[in-house]
């Protein structure tokens, strides 16, 4: 059972240098944590029942930093889809570029995080089984492969949960529920060095330049804008029974109780 | 004037607070003489009522039972139904189930897509997307290049209203071209919520990893209780076990906007603080007169929650009572 996961690197949250509405190249980047949990269960899978676990990034340069990771944290080899023509692509052209990049790539499981953490879009997953015309199944709680050949989730529902099933190759969207990401290891960190990166250019994917990045984007933004920010209020710090009737008295005063 | 269409979602028999969003938010796009339509698949006539009394026509398609409607048949019948009627946008609901029917779309159709969207207006037909990136610190105004595409928008960008002008239902079954690999349901499993859901609650009490676990979060579900609370927690406390994911505020969890939010034994660190930032008034309660939910929080009150919450829960009685 080889397993391919999606890892987009994403600001640090909270960290992220802004030139107006892009990211400056300074950034420093991070695995998504959704994709983190993915990993972890590709990787839990790998132990128990065997197989590779690889995974593919499409991003800038500072984008291997979270592949490192990855490599360090166990997974096998890595795939970086790098090309400075992809810069302000849009979600159809992401799509197309993944779709190009994971067909390249042969596995029985391909894991998607439920979103990032920066675009916050949780459609990649989706779109890309539909393209590849595989099995989707997503908010998986749980991942099991209780034989070759076959995938089987727990799939968190409005009214609780189904348990579903498919035929492998297939896409799973797995969310936080599949447990923490483990930390690399200072042997996985040392392992991860001597393993492999293949970085993918446009051309190696055979896509044509002009349908990817700014130039190509179906959506443009018009307006960006600092949100304003909260302020720190008034601070209590007086015995439990003053504190307390502090706090209802505010509240009663904005009509709030 | 244009043709705004939205898809609908229905979750045991009713639909969503979301559908009914969308429902009235397509009417603003539209404009006056514009067309609005909601496709709902596989929903039952009260359902289809329900989404027409907020002003569009409904499309039910009868294909499918509405137990067997998974996002993929949505995704199906509405690709076959935009094929046919070219409506100028489609919105869609940013739930779990709408970004599966999102995302299947975009694989079918290749059309423009805007995500993520806190609030969507037109100007002369021109549809502008707000939206929050980089946790929110940053608000974007975006839109399509050229004509329309599809915008998944978040819960709560509008608020759901009645039409004086309910939209018909139509009927009809939809039978799409195209298929895609199925996934078999083997087994449907009902969990009971633990609560009242924190989705669209007026006053939310939050539980932080300084609970330290069950006793802790007995105090603050009484403090809940007597507010008529909501109880949302942190990553960590979901990470835990304490609590359902569906509770989880925050970054990973749910971006929730009540009036009041009293946070207890939470540190408010940045993927938290991005779930909370629209509150209307925030009170936190921690030990730690440092924790980051200090620069933020409305009344910030140095103390240990165990002995502050049960006295708040008894003065907050009293100031009611005294009323």
């Amino acid at each position: 059972m080889n397993t391919l996961v999606l890892v987009k690197a994403v600001p640090l949250v909270g960290e992220e240098r802004l030139d107006g509405d892009r990211l400056t190249e300074r950034s420093d980047l991070e695995p998504n944590g959704a994709d983190e949990y993915c990993l972890e269960r590709a990787l839990q899978l790998a132990e128990t029942h065997g197989g590779e676990v690889s995974v593919l990034t499409m991003g800038p340069a500072a984008a291997a930093e979270a592949l490192r990771k990855a490599l360090a944290m166990g997974a096998e080899r890595a795939y970086h889809v790098e090309d400075a023509q992809l810069a302000g692509s849009d979600i159809r052209s992401t799509v197309a570029v993944l779709h190009a990049a994971v067909r390249r790539v042969d596995f029985d499981l391909l894991l998607t995080g439920a979103d990032s953490s920066d675009g916050q879009g949780g459609v990649i997953g989706a779109a890309l089984a539909t393209r590849l015309g595989l099995p989707y199944l997503s908010n998986a709680a749980d991942i099991q492969t209780p034989q070759p050949g076959m995938v089987r989730i727990k799939r968190l529902s409005p009214l609780g949960y189904d348990v579903l099933e498919a035929p492998t190759p297939a896409v799973v969207m797995g969310m936080q529920l599949l447990g923490e990401p483990r930390y690399p290891s200072l042997r996985g960190v040392m392992a991860a060095r001597k393993k492999e990166t293949l970085s993918w250019s446009l051309a190696d994917l055979d896509i044509d330049a002009s349908t990817v990045g700014w130039g190509a984007s179906s959506t443009m933004v018009d307006r960006v804008e600092r949100a304003p920010s909260r302020e720190r209020g008034i601070t209590i710090d007086a015995p439990a029974d003053e504190a307390a009737r502090g706090v209802a008295s505010f509240l009663a005063e904005r009509g709030l109780i | 004037m244009s043709a705004i269409w939205a898809v609908g979602e229905v979750v045991g028999g009713q639909p969503t607070r979301l559908t009914l969003e969308l429902a009235t938010l397509a009417g603003e796009l539209a404009g006056a003489g514009g067309r609005t339509t909601v496709v709902l698949v596989g929903a039952d006539p009260s359902a289809a009522a329900e989404v027409a009394r907020h002003g569009p026509d409904v499309i039910v398609d009868r294909a499918e039972p509405p137990e067997e409607a998974d996002a993929t048949s949505v995704a199906l019948a509405v690709a076959e139904l935009i094929d046919q009627h070219e409506p100028d946008v489609l919105l869609i609901g940013g739930s779990p189930e709408g970004k599966d029917v999102a995302g299947t779309l975009l694989g079918l159709t290749d059309l423009p897509m805007l995500v993520a969207a806190n609030g969507v207006t037109a100007t002369d037909g021109r549809i502008s997307v707000e939206m929050g990136t980089f946790g929110g610190r940053v608000i974007t105004a975006s839109s399509f290049a050229s004509g329309g595409g599809i915008v998944l928008v978040r819960p709560g960008s509008v608020t759901a209203r009645t039409s004086d002008v309910p939209g018909a239902v139509t009927e009809m079954t939809v039978t799409p071209r195209r298929t895609l690999p199925a996934v078999s349901v083997v087994e449907r499993v009902a969990a009971p919520a633990g609560g009242p859901s924190i989705d669209g609650a007026s006053i939310i009490v939050g539980v932080g990893r300084g609970v330290g676990g069950r006793e802790g979060i007995e105090l603050l579900e009484d403090l809940a209780t007597s507010l008529g609370a909501a109880v949302g927690a942190t990553r960590a406390v979901v990470d835990a076990g304490w609590m359902d994911f569906a509770q989880q505020i925050g970054q990973t969890g749910k971006t929730v906007k009540p009036d009041l939010y009293i946070a207890a034994g939470v540190s408010g660190a940045i993927q938290h603080k991005v779930g909370v930032q629209s509150v209307g008034t925030i009170v936190a309660i921690d030990t730690d007169r440092d924790a980051p939910i200090s620069e933020y929080a409305d009344v910030f009150v140095v103390g240990d929650l165990f002995e502050v919450v049960p006295r708040l829960t008894a003065a907050i009685h009293e100031a009611r009572e005294g009323t």
